[in-house]
Formats: structure tokens, C-alpha cells, sequence
């Protein structure tokens, strides 16, 4: 009999990497349905094209640099997912695969792969299509007619023309994951059950929104203003997966606190003074760059020591 | 007031496995090989040579300063006093003796009443039993005594045994729950103690009801059901649990006033005092999915795994590991040959695990290490740290803090071989100190 010998711990638990992901992936069908029910089948075909794309690039980047093959990781097909989301339906498809070989190749294999990467490559490949394709990703339509979103109005300033319930349900114009709130919050009920995530990053990125939307309103009726601010554009989608993105955020429970406030506080800001409506993505995106600076400062304090200090 | 220790995990425990069966069978082997080093500290000299005759509880080898006698577990004939296997993966030197089955045993001293000894006296007691902490570190329990007396104010007797399939200590307490509360009863004014509680995990009841009803008769000890949770065992954390207290980093619950020893160190103290018998024999669980009959034995010290693991209905044939101690800090065994010593509670035979580490392990910084470590460590930047060779960065991170309990590496999705490579981090930093 052939005995190994090797360190402890000798079991292991159950989570695996690739489970982690699959659940992403279930945690976003809502709002993937609603987004297809709302916006047309379209959405649809946009979402297969990202996610195609990029496990295609995916697997041609490990060919190319003769790299292990990490499809099985299933953190390409979230990376899809979740950039086609960021997408109005109507985007055009070479522009879906563009941004979403982007991601995969520059954003996160060319910073040395999964977990590796400082920016989140949903988001980075948003910015980047963005920048070079705005009329595209700008349009949104509804039934085949371009509409305006809710966040275009409150750029006015004035309260959208919908109903609080049609923002909750997702029945407004956007892009394809990102209209319906109660969608997104029940993918972020399941991920946080799942201990997939933990809720201190959302918690803290849509309270901060709440606070300050609230505080500083732009329309008589603050509290109809604040609603309006977390339902409307990316902020749901944004701080229950694009924030929690595991490489690009926190590990330490306060840095996440901080960055989840950081992100509120950005994308308020964006969105009062930025050049477009809206201000999610490069609310994260920044903070991205400071994740590394939170965790050095926020280190747990020491077992058998007072905070900060020595025994 | 209730208290917590930090991070933590929940395995699959297993226990039933081996928990239903009490053990009935004592293993009595052909030979016995006893290492002269079965405690931290210095090792035993041998006191006897080939060919000598030995009584049971005859004192075999014995020490300088920090080391305890070791005593023979069977009467026989010694055959052989050599370096042999140990547990620790090294050859250590031990006395070989050929079982003559007669168990003639030296005659125990004439039975005192500990009330009437003074604390020196208890400690000699304990020290000439060759009693160490049986619970996995195998500190020598006198000296731990001595090092506590005046400066504790809670003893705590340690029965979370909080590994995986391991029941060695929830037997103890189904079978001779009264040794426990002896022994505790009789170091309690030794060490100067306000408090005695004993400290057991909720996943078992049967222990539980077992000691409660028999607090009556021991008035002063205090039962802290706790609830199950990995790694509560570990001496750090079950001061946390118990008292609220933190032990600074690099200094000994004396420092929080406090004194730990597990269940069966208590009832070997019962034992040595009481009835002036040393450590000859203990509990031992053999468990795991690889074993045929899970059960625990009486086993004498020096027993080889192998006999044992016989006794147990022997392997699968799919065995993987055979490890002696838990399956989140034992130490996995190439050479069954090797013997069961006082602080061996468990042999433990597994076959592949399904969750197995991965041939290509990736760090996703998902956190979760983070939020399980039971001391407040950051494993995924250890882990980097140590594989960029960056001292400086280790040490600001506090890698000396870490007590391997594996609860880091038992969550990792990426499957990190964290343990393991935090190992090797102290190790780096502890050769560059010696530059």
C-alpha cells in the first residue's frame, strides 16, 4: 500500500472556484430574464456573444502562451455575463465581442490571470467600448424606440417618469441587467446565502448611496429621490456583483466597508458632476486601484493585542 | 457573559464513526517500542539495556530539565534500545521490549489522600507518572503545573476535542467521567485556581449528560458547554471561549491567568496521584473511512500503529493517508511501524478526499481565509509573500502567530496549499534570525 505523506490539513471543504462561479452565473439569471422579457430576445443573443467570446479568447490566450487551459474555472463565463449586462440590447455584436475579449485577454489574462488582475474586466471593458463606441452605448431602446433612462431624467434634475414599482420590477429602459433592482437584489440574497459573498460590500456601497442621495436631493420629495437614485442605472448591479468582484475588492472586513462607502460616495459624485448620467463604472474602477492600499490599512488587529498597538 | 473565539469553520465531524462503540477492548501487543521522546523538551536517557527484564509502570528512561520518565507499558524482556520510526517522521530512540504477557506490574506506592499533600509533592507525583499534555502537544504536564501555580485564576480542563472523527476524550468522559473531575479537583489547589471549568463542544451529548449530574459531587467545577466549532480545542481559542481573554502573541495563557489541560492529562493526573500509576496506556481512536471497524481502543503506549490498525479490522485497500492525530493538524505517516505515545489520540485512515487540493492551485482573493483564521492572520498574503521569498512583508503580517489549525486551507476555493507554505514562512524566517 502506497501511504501518502503530506501536510495537514488532510481534508478539505466543499467550496471550489468553479462553484463559486457557477453561482454568479445563477445568481444573475433574473435579471438576465428580465432584462430578456423587458428589452427583446436580443439581449439575449448579446449575452451568448459575450460569454462566447470570451471563453473563446479565454481558451485561444492559453493556447497562444501555451498556458494551462482555465475554462474549467468558469470565471471566463462570469466575466461574459457580466459585461454583456453592462450593455444596452442593442448594442452592436462586434463591439460585445470586442469589449469582451478585451476583458478576458488585456484586463485579466495579461495582469496574470484570475485573481490577479487590479481593475474588474466587466468594467474595464465597459469603459474601454465606451470611450470608443458612446452613440453605441448610449442608445437605449425599448419595443425597437430609442427612450431615455431613468438617470437621464434625474440628470435634469427632476424624478423619473416611471413608477417606483416599474424600477423595482425592471420595466424601463437600460442596459440588459441592470433594470430590474429586485432582480439584482434577489441574485444578491442567494450569493450572500451561498457565502458566496459577504453583504458588507454591497451594504456599504447602497447605504452610502441612500445617505448622501438623501441628504443632498435634488427634487423636493428627498426620500422619492433617494429611492429613485438605488433603482435607476447600474448602482444595484454594480454594488451586489461588480464590487464583490473577489480580485478587484477587499479582503479585510473594514477595507470592505470602506470601499463599499468609497464606491457610494464616487458614483454620487459621478453622477452629480460626471460627463455622463451615470457613474458606477468608474466609481469601481477607481476604487479597483485602491484595493491593495485598504487591506494594508485595515489589517485585523493583532490576536492578544490592543488595536494598533503591541500586547 | 458569553464569549467567542474569532473565525472558525465547520467540517464534517464524522464522529459516529467511532463514537457508538465503548471501548471494551484493551490492545496488548507482541512488543511494544517506546520512544524516549514523547513530549516537548529534552529526551528521556534510556535506563535499561538489551536484555533486561522490565515490570509494567517500570521507569525506562528519564531526563534533565524539561523532560518527564517514560515508563513500560507491558513486562517483558528488552530487546532492543535503537533509534526507531516516530510519529514525527524522524528515528528517535526507543526501548523495544518483548511482551511476556504476564503484566506484572510494579507495585504502586500506598494510596495517600492527596488533600493531605503538599503541592510539591502532587507536582513529583505528577512528573514521575510521565504525565504530558495529552491532547496533542505533549507539554510536560509538571512543569506546565509549576509554570501556572499562584499566577491563574481558571483552570480549564480542554474536552472540545474539536477535530474531525477523533472521541478519544468524549469516551473518556462517557466511560470515567469521575477520573476527569478527580484530577481536576486535586490540581485546582495546586495551581492556586478560582475557577475549575470543564470545557466540552455541544456535539456531545451523551458525555454532557454524563458530567452534569455529577457536579454535585464536585463542587467548585463548572461545566461550559460550547458551541461545536473548529478550532475551539486549540488552546488560544478556548481560553477566548472560556474567558473572553487573548493570550498575547508569543507568551503562554499564564499570561491571561489561565491554565489548560486536556480531559485525559486530568484523569492520567487522578491516576498518578491517586493511585501512583503511570502513564502506561491510554485512548486511542481509530477511525476514519479507510479503517473497517472504527472504534476506540485501550491501547499501551508503544503499541505499533500497524497492530492496531489489525485490531480494527485493517485498510481498505484504497487507503490514501494514515495519520496519526486529526485530519486538520495530525501529522500523515509513510511508516506504520511507528508507535502510539501518550499524547497519540487518534490513528486516523482516509481514503482520497474528494475535495482534494487541486493540481494548480490559484489564489482568487475571495477572503474567505481571512475571515475563518481563528488568530486574525491574513493566510492569502502570507501565502504570497512567502512564495516572493519577502521577509520583511511576513513579519508585518505576524506569521509566527499562526497555530496551523488548517482552517485557512480547509475553505481555500483555489484549493492553496496554505499550511503548508506558512510552514515554510516561519522556517525562512527563523533561518534568516540565525544570520
Amino acid at each position: 500500500m502506497n501511504l501518502t505523506v503530506a501536510s495537514s490539513p488532510h481534508i478539505r471543504g466543499n467550496f471550489k472556484t468553479s462553484r463559486l462561479m457557477l453561482d454568479v452565473v445563477i445568481a444573475l439569471i433574473p435579471a438576465l430574464a428580465v432584462g430578456t422579457w423587458v428589452l427583446g430576445v436580443r439581449a439575449l443573443g448579446v449575452t451568448a456573444v459575450s460569454m462566447a467570446s470570451a471563453l473563446a479568447a479565454e481558451w485561444l490566450y492559453a493556447r497562444l502562451t501555451h498556458g494551462r487551459n482555465t475554462l474549467p474555472d468558469c470565471s471566463a463565463l462570469v466575466t461574459g455575463l457580466l459585461f454583456a449586462l453592462t450593455l444596452p440590447a442593442s448594442t452592436p455584436y462586434f463591439v460585445v465581442v470586442l469589449g469582451s475579449v478585451f476583458a478576458i485577454v488585456v484586463v485579466k489574462c495579461l495582469c496574470g490571470g484570475l485573481g490577479q488582475n487590479i481593475f474588474n474586466p466587466a468594467l474595464a471593458a465597459r469603459a474601454f467600448v465606451m470611450l470608443l463606441f458612446p452613440t453605441a452605448l448610449t442608445r437605449y431602446t425599448v419595443d425597437g424606440v430609442s427612450a431615455a433612462t431613468p438617470l437621464h431624467h434625474m440628470v435634469m434634475p427632476a424624478l423619473p417618469e416611471w413608477s417606483l414599482s416599474d424600477m423595482l420590477l425592471g420595466n424601463i429602459p437600460g442596459s440588459i441587467g441592470e433594470i430590474s433592482a429586485l432582480a439584482l437584489l434577489l441574485g444578491g440574497v442567494y450569493l450572500v446565502v451561498r457565502k458566496v459573498i459577504s453583504p458588507r460590500i454591497p451594504l456599504a456601497y447602497l447605504g452610502s448611496v441612500a445617505l448622501l442621495t438623501l441628504i443632498f436631493h435634488r427634487t423636493g420629495n428627498a426620500f422619492a429621490w433617494m429611492l429613485y437614485s438605488l433603482l435607476g442605472g447600474g448602482v444595484m448591479l454594480g454594488a451586489i456583483f461588480m464590487a464583490t468582484d473577489y480580485a478587484t475588492s477587499p479582503v479585510t472586513p473594514l477595507g470592505q466597508l470602506l470601499y463599499g462607502v468609497g464606491c457610494g460616495v464616487l458614483t454620487v459624485f459621478f453622477r452629480y458632476y460626471g460627463l455622463f448620467p451615470e457613474g458606477v463604472t468608474y466609481a469601481i474602477l477607481l476604487m479597483n486601484l485602491l484595493t491593495w492600499a485598504i487591506d494594508r490599512g485595515t489589517a485585523p488587529r493583532r490576536f492578544g493585542c490592543k488595536k494598533g498597538g503591541r500586547a | 457573559m458569553k464569549h467567542k473565539f474569532f473565525g472558525g469553520i465547520h467540517p464534517v465531524y464524522r464522529k459516529e464513526l467511532s463514537a457508538k462503540v465503548t471501548p471494551s477492548v484493551a490492545v496488548i501487543p507482541k512488543q511494544v517500542v517506546i520512544p524516549m521522546s514523547q513530549h516537548i523538551g529534552m529526551p528521556c536517557t534510556p535506563l535499561v539495556q538489551v536484555g533486561d527484564k522490565v515490570l509494567r509502570g517500570q521507569k525506562i528512561g528519564d531526563g534533565e530539565g524539561l523532560c518527564v520518565p517514560v515508563h513500560a507499558s507491558v513486562s517483558g524482556t528488552v530487546v532492543a534500545v535503537e533509534p526507531r520510526p516516530h510519529a514525527s517522521g524522524k528515528k528517535v530512540m526507543s526501548v523495544v521490549i518483548d511482551n511476556d504477557f504476564q503484566d506484572t506490574t510494579i507495585p504502586a506506592p500506598t494510596a495517600a489522600s492527596p488533600e493531605q499533600m503538599d503541592p510539591d509533592t502532587i507536582l513529583g507525583l505528577i512528573r514521575e507518572a510521565g504525565i504530558v499534555g495529552m491532547g496533542g502537544a505533549a507539554f510536560p504536564g509538571n512543569v506546565k503545573a509549576l509554570s501556572a501555580m499562584g499566577k491563574v485564576d481558571t483552570l480549564i480542563a480542554n474536552a472540545c476535542e474539536c477535530e474531525p472523527y477523533i472521541t478519544s476524550d468524549d469516551t473518556l468522559l462517557r466511560t470515567n467521567p469521575e477520573q476527569v473531575l478527580r484530577g481536576m479537583q486535586i490540581l485546582q489547589p495546586v495551581v492556586g485556581a478560582k475557577r475549575a471549568v470543564l470545557a466540552v463542544e455541544d456535539n456531545k451529548p451523551e458525555a454532557i449528560a454524563k458530567v452534569r449530574p455529577m457536579l454535585d459531587s464536585f463542587p467548585g467545577i463548572e461545566l461550559a458547554v460550547l458551541p461545536t466549532r473548529y478550532p475551539q480545542g486549540a488552546e488560544k481559542q478556548l481560553i477566548q471561549a472560556v474567558t473572553g481573554r487573548e493570550v498575547p502573541p508569543g507568551q503562554l495563557p499564564v499570561s491571561v491567568n489561565c491554565a489548560v489541560f486536556n480531559v485525559s492529562t486530568f484523569a492520567a493526573i487522578y491516576r498518578a496521584v491517586e493511585l501512583g500509576v503511570p502513564v502506561t496506556s491510554r485512548i486511542v481512536t481509530v477511525s476514519g473511512e479507510a479503517i473497517r471497524e472504527p472504534q476506540n481502543f485501550i491501547v499501551r503506549i508503544g503499541t505499533p500503529f500497524r497492530d492496531l490498525i489489525e485490531v480494527a479490522g485493517g485498510l481498505n485497500d484504497a487507503t490514501e493517508r494514515v495519520i496519526c492525530g486529526g485530519p486538520m493538524m495530525g501529522l500523515s505517516q509513510g511508516d506504520l511501524s511507528i508507535p502510539v505515545m501518550k499524547s497519540t489520540n487518534c490513528v486516523l485512515c482516509l481514503l482520497k478526499d474528494r475535495n482534494a487540493a487541486a493540481e494548480n492551485p490559484v489564489c482568487l482573493r475571495c477572503g474567505k481565509c481571512v475571515g475563518v483564521c481563528p488568530m486574525r492572520l491574513q493566510p492569502l498574503y502570507l501565502y504570497r509573500y512567502q512564495r516572493a521569498g519577502n521577509l520583511n512583508e511576513l513579519e508585518r503580517l505576524h506569521v509566527t502567530d499562526c497555530i496551523e489549525c488548517g482552517s485557512c486551507a480547509f475553505t481555500c476555493p483555489g484549493k492553496l496549499p496554505l499550511v503548508e507554505t506558512i510552514r515554510a514562512g516561519k522556517q525562512m524566517l527563523k533561518e534568516a534570525a540565525k544570520k
